[in-house]
């Protein structure tokens, strides 16, 4: 009897345990923040680009939870880790926030090798990816990426656009390719091989350069010698400045496009001068009349940042404006899909219809067959005018 | 300017048996401290070059002092690591303090460029080779020809007969590591306007260097220098045959190659080993 006694009285408690701990789970995850991890450049030769990025979500989760949040009053909580533009890193870091900080997404950066390396990664532990840098067409456009989405520009679709431009602007009839050797290079020497093949212009010669190279003298030389009428460069700020600064020193006056990753770093201080020379592409820029999201978010900036005093200091603006977008329309998904896991976000994002944004007003942005909101026609051209980004007139 | 890292890793060799292989966190510091008084402070070129190349050689002092000199009292190698050891936690503190960014250091001699051969360069890049010849003979006046360098040269022949005809030893050991890092540091801020100055700017430098130190002979401070020279121009020369991805792989095997051929480095004599 007695034992039979303990026995029930054991059952009581546990049950009780129970329903009290479910309680409290439930009564906890009413207040839970939702935690968005962002796992970027933010230090080293690209940190500004992690900067801007982190602005423009800043900026978009400031005014999401004035709004009362998501999901009936969660607030969006941003995570931050610094992958140091180095795959290994990010890897660390997305395994991090999802095991520890249980976050309901990951937003990357400007390397498209980081991108790629998390992807596998996201994929397995069913957490989506948001792009709002990094232009490697496979971050989207590879198989199997069910949980990865962007606000940025693709590389196939932007070497398509520079083939384009320096046909136009500059009557380019035979192109020199300076490229990165990573596989950020390698998608935009296949991009551009491509886009010459359909424009039915000449590719003079592909040159590469290691990040930390300082004198591209060699490659830019075979590529004059092989008779190339317009240089294209694809890397980030660093290695970028040394090849204007080569063609400075071998007196070599040729047009030079180039793809956004130079506006990540100090590109304006470490090229000198001739920065101005190079024209490159953009999603956005905060110059000339802003629609009514922009005039909005630059107000903000200003606000929220001191050293922000006009559109020529939100620098820069693509990693500003993409991840502004990119975390507002999450929100939207969030919100459309009625939870945080990565099923749900994905049928939100596929449900958004019109949603009107800082670089455009986007119209069902992301489908089952399209996981990029934005195409060739959302860029524009820009050259560097002293520190400040600016259209090309 | 490898020869003068190097020639940076041959004095401390000569004068005490040790190597500072923090001399490319050396350099990193005389550059970012060139950068801070120029740039950040606003201060006039050669004052901030002097105090960048000052400041570098208090560290070199410190260094010997703290991490080379109790590990050779107490007859232990571990100076190997320890200088190894100081060279990372200043690189890091540097990245704390001034940033991970890499920034530009401005230079008038970078601002135009000069006609040699069809290829412009800048005369900079004609002053750095003058500069480490001009440093190197420096070195072998100031020790043939001065009572200090006498005093560092009979400590590099015999430590024990100095110290008894009243040569501070200790004294002179921590010169040679003063000059060393000042070495270094020069070669930095001479650098940096190629360059960019940043707070891992030194480290392969650094590895390099001393593989010139042993390629010249690290008892020989002439051979150093032509070792330097040698190594820049096959770097040179691979970068624009094969293109730079293939720089390290090429020269560093290079180093191997020409070790096993001439153990004691292209100018050294061996050392004898009396039994």
């Amino acid at each position: 009897m007695m034992r039979q006694t303990n026995r029930w009285s054991l059952g009581l408690v546990l049950v009780t345990l129970a329903i009290v701990s479910v309680v409290l789970a439930a009564g906890v995850n009413a207040a839970d923040p939702v935690k968005i991890a962002l796992v970027a450049a933010l230090s080293g030769q690209s940190a500004k680009s992690g900067e801007g990025i982190t602005r423009g979500l800043t900026v978009a989760i400031d005014e999401i939870n004035a709004r009362g949040g998501v999901l009936g009053g969660r607030k969006i909580e941003l995570i931050r880790r610094d992958d140091e533009a180095n795959p290994a890193k990010g890897q660390i870091a997305a395994r991090e926030v999802i095991a520890q900080e249980k976050v309901a997404a990951i937003v990357t950066g400007i390397e498209t090798p980081v991108a790629l390396a998390i992807l596998p990664i996201t994929t397995k532990e069913k957490v989506p990816l948001i792009g709002v840098w990094a232009a490697g067409t496979a971050i989207t456009r590879g198989a199997n990426q069910p949980y990865s989405f962007r606000v940025s520009a693709v590389d196939e679709l932007v070497d398509k656009a520079l083939v384009k431009y320096a046909m136009k602007t500059f009557g380019a009839k035979s192109l020199g390719l300076m490229r990165i050797n990573n596989p950020w290079g390698e998608s935009n020497e296949k991009g551009l091989g491509a886009a010459t093949g359909e424009y039915r212009i000449k590719m003079a010669g592909v040159e590469k350069f290691e990040q930390t190279d300082v004198d591209m003298v060699p490659q830019l030389s075979r590529l004059k010698s092989a008779g190339a009428d317009t240089i294209v460069i694809i890397g980030s700020a660093a290695p970028g400045a040394q090849v204007v600064k080569a063609l400075d020193r071998m007196g070599w006056d040729v047009p030079i496009i180039s793809h956004w990753g130079i506006s990540g770093g100090r590109f304006a201080e470490l090229a000198g001068p001739s920065a101005r020379k190079v024209h490159f592409i953009q999603t956005y820029s905060f110059f000339g009349k802003q629609n009514e999201v922009g005039a909005k978010v630059l107000a903000a900036l200003k606000a929220k940042y001191s050293d922000i005093k006009g559109p020529g200091d939100a620098i820069p603006p693509v990693g500003i404006a993409n991840a502004y977008d990119a975390m507002t329309m999450l929100a939207m998904a969030i919100e459309k899909g009625g939870g945080t896991d990565a099923d749900k976000i994905k049928q939100g994002f596929y449900a958004i219809g019109d949603y009107h944004g800082l670089i455009k007003n986007y119209l069902k942005p992301f489908t089952p067959q399209n996981h990029d909101a934005l195409n060739e026609d959302d860029y524009i051209m820009v050259r560097y005018e002293g520190e400040q980004i600016v259209p090309v007139k | 300017m490898y020869g003068l890292l190097a020639l940076g890793f041959y004095v401390t060799y000569a004068v005490s048996s040790t190597v500072n292989f923090s001399q490319g966190s050396s350099m990193m510091l005389g550059a970012v401290l060139c950068y801070t008084f120029a740039v950040t402070l606003g201060w006039p070129g050669p004052a901030a070059i002097v105090a960048a190349l000052v400041l570098s050689g208090l560290w070199g002092a410190l260094v010997e002092r703290f991490a080379v000199r109790p590990f050779v009292r107490g007859g232990s190698n571990a100076w190997l690591m320890s200088t190894v050891a100081i060279g990372i936690v200043l690189e890091n503190a540097v990245l704390f303090t001034y940033g991970k960014e890499p920034r530009n250091l401005p230079s008038p001699l970078v601002r135009g460029t000069i006609n040699v051969g069809g290829l412009g360069v800048y005369p900079l890049q004609l002053v750095i080779p003058a500069a480490a010849l001009l440093i190197a003979l420096g070195l072998h006046l100031v020790s043939r020809h001065t009572r200090y360098g006498k005093a560092l040269l009979a400590v590099v022949q015999n430590s024990d007969a100095a110290r008894l005809v009243g040569v501070n030893v200790s004294g002179a050991i921590t010169w040679s590591f003063v000059l060393s890092t000042v070495f270094a540091a020069a070669a930095g801020i001479l650098i940096a306007p190629l360059f960019n100055v940043a707070a891992e700017m030194g480290t392969l430098f650094g590895i390099k260097a001393f593989a010139v130190a042993i390629l010249g002979g690290i008892t020989s401070a002439g051979g150093v220098v032509v070792a330097g020279f040698v190594y820049g121009l096959v770097e040179a020369l691979v970068t624009a045959l094969l293109g730079s991805a293939y720089n390290q792989i090429v020269t560093f095997a290079l180093v191997i190659v020409a070790l096993v051929v001439l153990p004691n480095g292209l100018f050294g004599r061996g050392a004898v080993k009396k039994v």
